[in-house]
């Protein structure tokens, strides 16, 4: 049987949790960790969602001209193909 | 022959995703705009070697960055940064956490993440050293894999994941320090310098 991991271990893993990148037994041992121990699963909590905050806030708008100056690019590429 | 309805099709809705990341990259608006539009062509031009089925976004990336390295970052329009300090792991939570918040209802950390400004997130970023940037910016905004990320920057997947681990924290200095500087702090006892003046900063700034 596996014993769920202790904070340390949890903190150790926390990025590559969040990342997708630990097998699915870690995966597992770690998520029973966070479901008994309340201040890991805020701090994991909190890490997720600055993460996705990160996402978010950095987003740019193209701006018009950039698209049909590319779409032109290309269509002058496709001619030279001819 | 290259498809150029295929083309289109794939490539022109990653153009957003990819503006953003040469904006991060070249921290220069011209200069990103010339290399979405080098990137373009690069790709339409050896779409044919592009494997159908694959992921074209990594695809697409690849060439952006290979593009940035080669053309680009041999500019340098502003000053070199810093190296990188060492900075410990969870460095925003560990200042937040636990502090009372301007409003009871919200925890701090709610309210700063509901204060951080685009601006904010797009400035501490840029403020990484590239080789830290890049890693962040295709993990934590892009979404991509460490594999992916090894691929796109041509680097060992253990790298990746240093590059990551110590660029995240320095990010969470920078976005600290940052906010700080624009009182989008919740009001704390040494959190942020003292100002003169009983008011709370996050409520005069509003």
């Amino acid at each position: 049987m596996t014993e769920p991991g202790n904070c340390d271990e949890a903190l150790h893993q926390l990025y590559h949790f969040l990342d997708g990148e630990l097998t699915d037994d870690r995966r597992t041992t770690i998520r029973q960790h966070l479901d008994d121990c309340p201040p890991c699963y805020e701090m994991f909590d909190f890490e997720a969602e600055l993460r996705q905050v990160i996402a978010q806030r950095c987003r740019d708008s193209v701006p018009q001209s950039l698209r049909d100056r590319i779409a032109s690019a290309i269509d002058h590429e496709t001619s030279l193909e001819y | 022959m290259a498809d150029q309805a295929r083309f289109t099709e794939q490539a022109m809705p990653l153009m957003s995703s990819l503006y953003t990341a040469a904006l991060r990259m070249t921290r220069n608006p011209a200069d990103a705009e010339d290399l979405v539009q080098e990137t373009y062509l690069k790709a339409y031009r050896g779409f044919g070697g592009f494997e159908e089925g694959t992921n074209i976004k990594a695809w697409l990336y690849r060439i952006l960055t290979n593009t940035y390295i080669n053309t680009y970052r041999a500019k340098k329009r502003r000053p070199d940064e810093q190296d990188l300090e060492e900075v410990e792991d969870l460095y925003l939570y560990r200042r937040l956490g636990g502090l009372e918040a301007v409003n009871l209802s919200r925890s701090a950390e709610d309210e700063l993440l509901d204060t951080i400004t685009d601006s904010t997130v797009k400035e501490a970023l840029e403020s990484l050293p590239e080789q830290f940037r890049l890693a962040v910016l295709l993990a934590d905004v892009e979404g991509f894999s460490y594999k992916e990320i090894a691929e796109i920057v041509d680097v060992p997947i253990g790298t990746v994941m240093s590059r990551l681990h110590r660029g995240r924290r320095g990010l969470q200095k920078r976005l600290y320090e940052f906010a700080a500087a624009r009182s989008l702090l919740p009001d704390v006892e040494g959190a942020a310098p003292a100002t003169t003046g009983a008011a709370r900063p996050s409520e005069s700034d509003r």
